[in-house]
């Protein structure tokens, strides 16, 4: 095993794209640890990215945020501006792990675990997040529902890095929330999840809208049905129930240790609901 | 594998060591600089018994390679006490007799001492969160949250 910290984005893809074997990207490192640990994944090439230029910093510019590869989500929550205009995504990265996983842990990283049950990944699809990736080709940008394929896969090709997470600007009259149901009261993995997105017109009336359920398929799900049914909306107890009804037929879970689906199906719904009363309030409606 | 050779900086010492690439700074603080006061309890970064500050940032030394630690500031329990005084939340935590096996301890110390430098006035329920990350045993929690408490009060005053 060679361990490697490029100071170059090209630096870090020409070792990644020219490693025979396995290899592995180091930022957090509160996933591929614990994979190395129980043998899950012997890389032979670990590349860390967090001495690359700018991968640790949050940047605010005209047109929104991007949030470094290698910022723990502990730097999202006391970014003041990133709070403000994401409450939703920065509450979802809050909730990964305890202080120790937090110090540690990035939404990137969160992202490419795959995991259906990732908390800050609904708050991203939600939130319509781009990843910008730089591989050999050069350098794309895709919404982030676009990497995780199914459990533990992505659509990254080999040599291929996610630089940052890209935020839009918020317009005005927005909000977002994220909520998710696990059993205890905090540290553990969510069973269902839910986040909503909303932009209200000078009226109050939702005028766009993303909804988005975790650990209930084998990825986050966006589901279009239900920002449809917001709006034009003014979020009325009849709009509510139809949301939690359309996100209740949306999911396609499993039955696990954790929660059957008929369970699921319902706290989808609800939380869905909850999401979208949170997010309205946010985007200042009443 | 060929070993990493590592500059770092612990508990203000500058520290100079070899380890594997896969080596976890949990390993190389007991194994190969004699530092056992961080505790290997999971191993996977759920307990918080080698819990230690890295750059001003509390992380599991478990889930930290040595080999990242280059450069970088690592404080640990060693570098907790000055000499023969011990700091208020060790004190406070023998007072309030917030230990029984103690393999909890050295990481529940160094939480708290991070807790408490980013928030001096914490209220029990910021404690309780923010301790969420350790896990001990025997006590039941109670004891330990009233030391920290007891010594927030301390080290307000001080």
């Amino acid at each position: 095993m060679r361990y490697i910290r490029p100071l170059s984005m090209e630096d870090a893809v020409g070792q990644l794209a020219g490693s025979s074997g396995t290899a592995a990207i180091l930022a957090g490192g509160s996933d591929l640890l614990v994979r190395m640990k129980g043998g899950f994944i012997e890389p032979d090439l670990i590349v860390d990215i967090k001495a690359i230029d700018g991968l640790s910093e949050i940047t605010e510019t005209g047109d929104g945020f991007s949030i470094g590869a290698a910022v723990p989500c502990a730097v999202l929550g006391e970014s003041a501006a990133l709070k403000k205009a994401w409450p939703g995504v920065v509450e979802a990265a809050k909730l990964i792990g305890s202080k120790q996983v937090q110090g540690r842990c990035t939404i990137t990283g969160n992202l490419c675990n795959a995991s259906p049950a990732a908390d800050s990944v609904p708050a991203l699809v939600a939130a319509g997040a781009r990843a910008s990736i730089v591989g050999p080709a050069g350098r794309r940008t895709i919404p982030v529902q676009g990497v995780p394929t199914g459990p533990g896969k992505t659509s990254l090709a080999k040599g291929e890095i996610i630089e940052a997470i890209l935020l839009d600007k918020r317009a005005p009259r927005s909000g977002d929330a994220y909520l998710r149901f696990i059993p205890r009261t905090e540290m553990d993995i969510a069973v269902v999840s839910a986040g909503v997105n909303l932009t209200l017109d000078e009226h109050g009336v939702v005028k766009s809208a993303r909804v988005a359920l975790g650990a209930v398929a084998a990825t986050v799900l966006l589901v279009e049905e239900a920002a449809q049914v917001l709006i034009g909306s003014r979020l009325d107890e009849a709009t509510l129930e139809r949301l939690a009804k359309v996100c209740a037929g949306a999911c396609r879970p499993i039955d696990d240790k954790r929660g059957t689906v008929e369970f699921r199906r319902k706290v989808a719904g609800v939380l869905a609901k909850r999401a979208a009363t949170t997010a309205y309030a946010r985007a200042g409606g009443k | 594998m060929a070993g990493v050779a590592v500059s770092t900086t612990i508990n203000g010492d500058s520290v100079e060591f070899l380890c594997q690439p896969d080596e976890t700074l949990l390993d190389v603080l007991r194994d190969r600089l004699g530092l056992t006061g961080a505790k290997e309890g999971c191993g996977t970064g759920d307990c918080g018994a080698c819990s230690v500050i890295l750059d001003d940032r509390l992380v599991c030394s478990c889930l930290v390679l040595g080999a990242e630690t280059e450069g970088r500031r690592v404080e640990t329990i060693e570098g907790m006490a000055h000499g023969d005084t011990l700091h208020p939340l060790q004190q406070k935590f023998l007072e309030h007799a917030a230990l029984q096996c103690g393999i909890c301890t050295p990481g529940f110390l160094i939480a708290a001492k991070d807790l408490l430098a980013k928030n001096p006035d914490p209220t029990e329920e910021e404690i309780r969160f923010g301790l969420a990350g350790n896990l001990c045993r025997c006590t039941g929690y109670d004891k330990i949250v009233r030391a920290v408490q007891d010594a927030a009060i301390v080290m307000k005053g001080a």
